[in-house]
């Protein structure tokens, strides 16, 4: 392949994850008007309670994660491969605490007595936004996991910032994605 | 992807050498555009044959409900012990039928094989933008089929609540057989199913808008690659919304939540789930299917405009008008869904939108009709088999789409919803349509894939087979639906007011037994002419586009050397004044008298002289210089 085509090619895979976003989002958007069509059927629908204060240590935790990474695609951009690694590594490890918090907030919720079994659905709602985030989650942190293995492979200059560049674009997807559950969920607690 | 990538200077001939290629890499998991589209297809093929035989039986019963088929209980067992079909393998086979030929055969199998075949043909790429997706695709798919397949070896048998499989019947597996294991392996050969069109699509988007050759403009796309490329839009726009919902019904399953379900009693038990509301599954749901029938015919329109014109000879007749009545489907699929649930107690004001907005429709496909006949008006039309089928194409969308405007009219649709003539409709308009539409294309472009010609007398005789066949299947069934008979119904002897169509569903059977023995000549013709058809020339149908211009013998990266540059549409077929009755798009204007632009002889007038000659020869209106 020309470097042309190589370039063209890039330039289409990195389009590829914008696409693959909005389907993404679709998903969530989904999600929401269901959301939204369920709680509106009775008066005794809804979250009916205050969200967990686990989410909002969690949406520091992922935008501290988002800084970090960007600070990880800095560094590549000025070829600092050690320095890459450990803020890509920070990363991972702060993704991962952000997980934790998700589910420890699951478990403030099942105290309330607040479970995903419920006859008020929206509540089950909770579950199935934050749920079904976590599973993108998964996706980013092996994206990373793949970032900080690349970094040990002596990688081509190119090579690696432009899987940077993707790992980055994801990972701030997943940050937004989920500020905007939390905004929709605060919205209607 | 840049291990299989052949590299290419100019002039470089060693496209052939195969990068040591092994079987698996090469027939398996090939990341080649080419050998994944013979993949999808020849699994289409597969899932349409195993589709139609489930139809032929559930066609068995409707015939003959009073009769025993000893050979029935051979194959099937206790599904048909002493030979008759039981009322719960009925609906399963109705439902597996349907899900397998809108979901397998005509989304995976037309798109998945077209798209990949043409896309980067047809634009001159050298393969798609990711051709690891594109794999990945494929075998999401080939997963899919396996598992939907499978169902059929539980116990308890295949899912049985429709292809629509509608909550609370497919969310209570105690409620029938076919709601237990087997609607669990439907929910999730769905859901892969989702993720390969997804991965799919978002390729081909990306391949149209990024990959294209130098001078390939978007209005210099053949309206194949514009069809597939909405085509891609509307399924990442709507399939993830079919996620969300069988997600959730997963959960109502499975774990006991109760997104869709309320005060069920089930065989005198009450359920605990309350508060759920099945309307809910309705709405997202058709939030995907409906775009999912635009899904299923759009490729199909593109695929018979191509062979349309091609074998007319002709420039295809209001060649913008088709892609904005494109993208007027494309658009409208998204605010119809609601014509689906006129009849869920849905507030009047709000059906009446949804009336408004599906009648619309009918303005956009009128408009595709029309060019369609405009473009066959006086030309030199060369009845190919691909031609007769996409001609049968035309006729089917349009008997199909006329009934579509009774059915999408509120108040007509609540006597005839969910009667025969929907059954009738849909079988027509989107069945029928797009299985037309994907022969067409496989009669078309078997040379392209496989290096043969079909044999044509073959073809024909698959033609009228299958064109009358068809419409002595689903013509009656406007009449079933009109008197008000159900679909979905096991026998039509138990009600005085059906039994009188059970003649008419004799007619209809032997039609779909004989239609359904005539693709015996199709697949024989299919996979024997892989070995045995006559050899191709390079463009055996004097086509204008690139795909045509790449050598017979396939190897990765298409062209050998430089990707050929574009200069015009692809539709400039019997031009004045050309020693050939059609210019590639690869031939500069430089080259030739005449094209399809707007002012096209200006200040040529030695141009204007021979068109005006021509114009005359055959009693067209003469220009004004």
């Amino acid at each position: 392949m020309t470097t042309e085509e190589v370039l063209q090619r890039r330039k289409a895979k990195k389009f590829n994850l914008w696409l693959g976003m909005i389907g993404m989002f679709m998903m969530f958007a989904a999600l929401s008007s269901g959301f939204i069509v369920y709680t509106a059927s009775g008066v005794d629908k809804g979250i009916k309670t205050l969200l967990p204060v686990a989410f909002a240590y969690s949406t520091a935790v992922i935008i501290v994660s988002s800084l970090s990474f960007h600070f990880a695609y800095r560094a590549a951009k000025f070829e600092q491969i050690g320095k890459q690694r450990l803020l890509l590594f920070i990363t991972l490890v702060l993704g991962i605490a952000f997980f934790v918090i998700q589910v420890e907030a699951w478990g403030v919720l099942a105290e309330r007595g607040i479970y995903f079994v419920n006859n008020n659905a929206s509540q089950s709602f909770v579950y199935v936004f934050t749920g079904m985030h976590l599973a993108h989650i998964i996706a980013g942190l092996i994206v990373l996991v793949r970032c900080i293995i690349g970094t040990f492979r002596a990688p081509k200059f190119a090579d690696n910032l432009f899987r940077m560049e993707l790992a980055g674009i994801f990972w701030h997807f997943l940050d937004l994605l989920w500020i905007y559950i939390y905004v929709f969920l605060l919205l209607n607690q | 992807m840049s291990s299989t990538v052949i590299s290419h200077n100019a002039g470089d001939h060693g496209g052939h050498d195969h990068h040591q290629e092994t079987f698996l890499t090469k027939y398996i998991f090939s990341q080649d555009h080419k050998m994944i589209a013979k993949q999808f297809l020849i699994t289409g093929i597969i899932m349409a044959v195993f589709a139609m035989v489930l139809s032929i039986l559930f066609r068995i019963q409707l015939a003959w409900p009073d009769t025993d088929f000893p050979i029935l209980e051979i194959f099937l067992g206790k599904w048909a012990e002493g030979g008759r079909i039981k009322p719960d393998f009925f609906l399963s086979l109705v439902t597996i039928h349907g899900t397998m030929m809108v979901f397998f055969v005509l989304t995976a199998g037309l798109s998945g094989t077209f798209s990949n075949l043409l896309i980067p043909y047809q634009l001159g790429a050298r393969d798609m933008a990711s051709p690891f997706m594109n794999m990945l695709s494929y075998w999401f798919f080939f997963t899919a089929c396996v598992l939907m397949t499978a169902s059929f070896f539980v116990e308890s048998g295949p899912a049985a609540a429709g292809w629509t499989v509608y909550p609370p019947l497919s969310a209570v597996p105690k409620a029938i057989a076919g709601s237990g294991l087997g609607m669990t392996l439907w929910l999730v050969s769905m859901f892969l199913f989702i993720i390969s069109q997804v991965i799919g699509g978002v390729n081909y988007i990306s391949t149209v808008l990024n990959l294209r050759t130098k001078g390939m403009d978007l209005w210099k796309m053949p309206l194949t690659i514009w069809s597939f490329f909405l085509t891609a839009i509307v399924g990442l726009l709507s399939f993830p919304v079919l996620v969300s919902a069988v997600v959730l019904l997963f959960f109502d399953r499975s774990v006991g939540t109760s997104f869709y379900l309320s005060d069920l009693v089930v065989g005198g038990e009450i359920l605990p789930n309350e508060g759920g509301s099945p309307i809910l599954f309705q709405h997202l749901f058709w939030f995907l299917g409906h775009p999912e029938v635009y899904i299923v015919v759009m490729p199909a329109l593109g695929l018979t405009s191509e062979v349309i014109s091609t074998n007319s000879r002709k420039p295809i007749f209001g060649y913008h008008a088709m892609v904005y009545s494109l993208v007027g489907i494309t658009v409208l699929s998204f605010i119809v869904w609601g014509h689906h649930m006129f009849v869920t107690g849905m507030n009047p004001f709000l059906g009446g939108v949804f009336m408004i907005t599906t009648l619309i429709i009918a303005v956009p496909s009128a408009v595709k009709a029309f060019n369609y006949i405009a473009t066959l008006w006086r030309g030199n039309i060369r009845f190919t088999p691909a031609m007769m089928f996409a001609v049968g194409m035309v006729s089917f969308f349009v008997s199909g789409g006329l009934t579509g405007i009774y059915l999408g009219n509120a108040t007509l649709d609540i006597n005839i919803h969910d009667t025969y003539f929907v059954v009738a409709h849909f079988h027509l308009v989107m069945g029928s349509a797009s299985i037309f539409g994907m022969l067409c294309g496989v009669y078309h472009w078997y040379p392209k894939m496989f290096g043969r010609m079909m044999d044509e007398r073959l073809g024909y005789f698959h033609f009228w087979l299958t064109f009358v066949g068809a419409y002595l299947v689903f013509f009656p069934m406007h009449f079933m639906g009109i008197d008000g008979v159900p679909r979905r119904y096991y026998a039509f002897t138990e009600f005085p007011f059906m039994e009188k169509w059970v003649s008419a569903n004799l007619l209809v059977t032997w039609a779909a037994i004989i239609a359904g023995l005539g693709q015996v000549a199709f697949l024989w013709n299919f996979f024997a002419s892989i070995w045995t058809g006559k050899k191709a020339t390079q463009n055996p149908w004097g086509s204008n586009t690139l795909e045509w211009t790449t050598p017979v013998e396939h190897f990765h990266g298409n062209w050998p050397g430089e990707i050929p540059t574009v200069y015009r549409w692809p539709y400039d077929y019997s031009k004045p004044g050309h020693h050939e009755d059609f210019i590639p798009q690869t031939v500069p204007f430089s080259e030739t008298m005449s094209s399809n632009l707007a002012h096209d002889f200006d200040g040529d007038e030695e141009a204007l002289r021979i068109q005006n000659e021509w114009n005359k020869q055959n009693n067209r209106e003469i220009l004004e210089g």
